[in-house]
């Protein structure tokens, strides 16, 4: 397989598991995320306490840094064209 | 039976004199639960985030809380914000510097315009907030809640009543020194802050 199409391949792949696992993680809109506020009540006094767990959540930033990636694959895979056989003489 | 009774009334007079007088709350929670979240406007998403190292004393009395004066301090290497790459910028020097300035704090000097309903005073608290370590005099309206004999339901094996602080009001980040090189395009000047805090007065 010709280096140019190993290139496109890998920039298809990078496109298509970013979307896949932001997808999959809940399609977060906002900034990535790598921790997420759990709230809990107490009773007592009323008041939300927040704690924060660990939890990666991708978000637009991460889409747009492997869209970026593929399309600097995607571009460099052109720099390999493929060279113009020769004619041969009849 | 004179001696007796002289001796009674001084006992009511000292108990009485114990009920009225104002107690001293402390902040430091030990369920970890109070907090103060912040929030700033920006382009692809609000940045929220909040502070739960809260600590500090306020003196408080149910009978007379226009009196009540204290200081709230919040660590502010507590800070936190979903993303890890965010709370560095926060933590670092333009935004918060927390390594020079650990400690953000209100210190309320009186109350404003008090009024209370019941267990439950609403006021505007006077007083200095310190923030990156410039000092400003601000108004907060805040509500106490005076929660009686009510500590021994949160800590076991405690006696004593808690004091519940709620106050929500906005900064402006650059009267801080927050920053100031930001584009309010980019992230909002106003910083809306909600503090719920509980405090114990053990008795």
């Amino acid at each position: 397989m010709a280096f140019r199409h190993i290139l496109q391949l890998a920039s298809l792949a990078i496109v298509f598991a970013a979307v896949v696992l932001w997808l999959i993680t809940g399609a977060n809109r906002g900034w990535t995320k790598t921790s997420e506020p759990k709230r809990t009540l107490d009773e007592v006094t009323g008041i939300e306490g927040i704690t924060y767990e660990k939890r990666y959540r991708p978000g637009c930033d991460f889409l747009g840094a492997a869209l970026l990636g593929a399309g600097i694959l995607a571009t460099a895979s052109l720099l390999f064209r493929k060279q113009p056989t020769p004619n041969r003489p009849a | 039976m004179k001696k007796q009774l002289s001796t009674l009334c001084a006992i009511v007079a000292v108990c009485g004199a114990t009920l009225a007088a104002p107690q001293t709350f402390d902040f430091k929670d030990p369920k970890g639960v109070n907090n103060a979240v912040f929030k700033l406007d920006a382009p692809l998403e609000a940045i929220t985030g909040s502070a739960n190292g809260i600590s500090g004393k306020v003196t408080f009395d149910p009978a007379n809380p226009a009196v009540t004066k204290g200081k709230i301090v919040v660590a502010a290497a507590s800070l936190h914000v979903p993303n890890s790459m965010m709370k560095e910028h926060l933590h670092g020097g333009q935004w918060m510097d927390v390594a020079k300035n650990p400690e953000l704090t209100f210190e309320a000097k009186e109350l404003k315009n008090v009024k209370t309903t019941g267990d439950k005073t609403s006021a505007d608290a006077a007083g200095t907030l310190t923030l990156k370590g410039v000092a400003r005099e601000v108004t907060v309206p805040v509500t106490l809640t005076y929660l009686k004999d009510k500590l021994s339901q949160r800590v076991p094996n405690l006696k004593g009543d808690l004091l519940v602080v709620r106050a929500s009001f906005t900064v402006k980040r650059s009267d801080y020194g927050i920053n100031p090189g930001a584009p309010e395009e980019k992230v909002s000047d106003t910083i809306d802050l909600t503090l719920s805090i509980a405090g114990a007065a053990v008795r």
